[in-house]
C-alpha cells in the first residue's frame, strides 16, 4: 500500500515537473512570437527607409553623411555584447551566480557605450543642422535607427533589473527563465542590427 | 492502482528539457558574424565591383550572417517535434518579405508615373503658375 502511495507521489510530482517544463517553453515560445512581431515592426521601418533613402531634399545624403569606420565600430561593440550576453546564459545554466553578474556587467557597459555612440551620431547631426526634419530620408533614418536605440535602451534596463534578480535571489526557475528571454531579446536587437548596418550604412556608403 | 500511466496533458510546445546552450555554440556564431561584418566593411569600403555584384555580395553575407546567428546565438531549429518556432520565424519571413518587397516594388512604380520636379515646374510655369 505504501509502495503505491509513494508511487502515485512520485508520479504526481514527475507531472508537476513536465508541466513545469512546459509551461517554461510556453512562455519562451510566446515571447519568441513577441519578437517575430517586432521583426515586423522594424520590416515597416525598413521599407520606409527604402522608399525614401534618395529623397534628400537638397540636403547630404547617406555617402556623405556617415562615418563608416564609425558605424564598424558600433557594429562590433554590439556584437561583443550579445556574445557576452549568451555567456551570462551559460554561466547561468551553470548556476554560477559570480559570473552571470559579471557578464552582465560586461553587456551593459558594451551596450551603454553603443547607445552613447549611437546618441552622439545623432548629436553631430543634429548641430550640423541635419536633424528628421531636414530630409524625409533623414527622418526614415533616424525613426529607423532611434527604434532600435530605444530597444536596446529597454533592454539595458532589463539587464539591470536582472542583475539586481541574480544578486538578491540567485538563480531560481523563474530567473532562468526570464535571462533565457532577455538574451534572446538582445540576441535579437543584434539581429537587427546586422540589417541596419548593411542597408543603412554600407549601402549608403557605396551609393545603392 | 499499479497501472497508472502516466499521460502529460495539453502539450503545445514540448521540450521535456529546457534546451541547454553550450560556449562552442556561442564561439561559432561569435566568429563568424565578426568575420562576415569585417569582409562585408572591407568590401562596402575598398571593394572595386561593379554595383549589382557589390549589392548581391553584401546582402549575401548579411543573410549568411543572420542564418548564423539565428542559429547559434537564438537556438533556432533545436527544438522538438511541432517546431513551432520555426513556422513563426519563416511566417515572420514571409511577411517581411511582402511588406518590403511590395513597398518598394509599389512606391517605385508610382514615382516612374510621377511627373518629374523640372517638368512639373515647367507645367506650371505654362499654367500661368497655378
Amino acid at each position: 500500500m505504501s509502495e503505491a502511495v509513494t508511487q502515485t507521489l512520485n508520479i504526481i510530482k514527475s507531472n508537476k515537473l513536465i508541466a513545469k517544463y512546459d509551461k517554461d517553453a510556453r512562455d519562451i515560445f510566446g515571447f519568441w512570437v513577441y519578437l517575430m512581431t517586432d521583426c515586423v515592426l522594424f520590416a515597416s521601418l525598413f521599407a520606409v527607409f527604402a522608399v525614401l533613402r534618395h529623397n534628400t531634399y537638397g540636403g547630404p545624403g547617406a555617402s556623405l553623411l556617415f562615418s563608416m569606420p564609425y558605424a564598424l565600430v558600433e557594429t562590433i561593440i554590439l556584437l561583443t555584447s550579445s556574445f557576452t550576453c549568451g555567456l551570462a546564459v551559460l554561466s547561468a545554466q551553470l548556476k554560477h551566480n559570480k559570473r552571470v553578474l559579471f557578464w552582465f556587467i560586461v553587456t551593459f557597459a558594451l551596450g551603454a557605450s553603443f547607445l552613447g555612440l549611437e546618441l552622439n551620431e545623432f548629436h553631430n547631426f543634429i548641430a550640423m543642422g541635419d536633424s528628421w526634419r531636414r530630409s524625409g530620408f533623414l527622418s526614415s533614418y533616424f525613426v529607423l535607427v532611434a527604434t532600435h536605440g530605444l530597444h536596446i535602451t529597454l533592454g539595458l534596463l532589463w539587464i539591470a533589473v536582472m542583475s539586481v534578480f541574480v544578486l538578491k535571489r540567485g538563480i531560481s526557475d523563474l530567473v532562468m527563465k526570464r535571462i533565457r528571454m532577455l538574451s534572446m531579446f538582445w540576441h535579437f536587437l543584434d539581429v537587427v542590427w546586422i540589417f541596419i548596418f548593411t542597408i543603412v550604412y554600407l549601402f549608403g556608403a557605396i551609393r545603392v | 492502482m499499479s497501472q497508472i500511466n502516466h499521460q502529460p496533458v495539453d502539450i503545445l510546445v514540448s521540450t521535456h528539457q529546457p534546451e541547454q546552450v553550450t560556449l562552442r555554440g556561442y564561439v561559432i556564431g561569435f566568429g563568424g558574424s565578426i568575420v562576415m561584418t569585417i569582409t562585408a566593411y572591407l568590401f562596402a569600403r575598398y571593394g572595386m565591383l561593379n554595383k549589382p555584384v557589390m549589392v548581391a555580395l553584401l546582402a549575401f553575407l548579411a543573410l549568411a550572417q543572420f542564418t548564423l546567428q539565428l542559429v547559434y546565438f537564438l537556438h533556432l531549429g533545436r527544438e522538438f517535434s511541432p517546431r513551432l518556432k520555426l513556422l513563426v520565424t519563416v511566417f515572420m519571413m514571409i511577411i517581411v518579405f511582402i511588406l518590403v518587397g511590395g513597398s518598394i516594388w509599389i512606391m517605385n512604380n508610382l514615382d516612374g508615373r510621377m511627373m518629374g520636379t523640372k517638368v512639373m515646374i515647367k507645367y506650371m510655369n505654362s499654367q500661368d503658375g497655378l
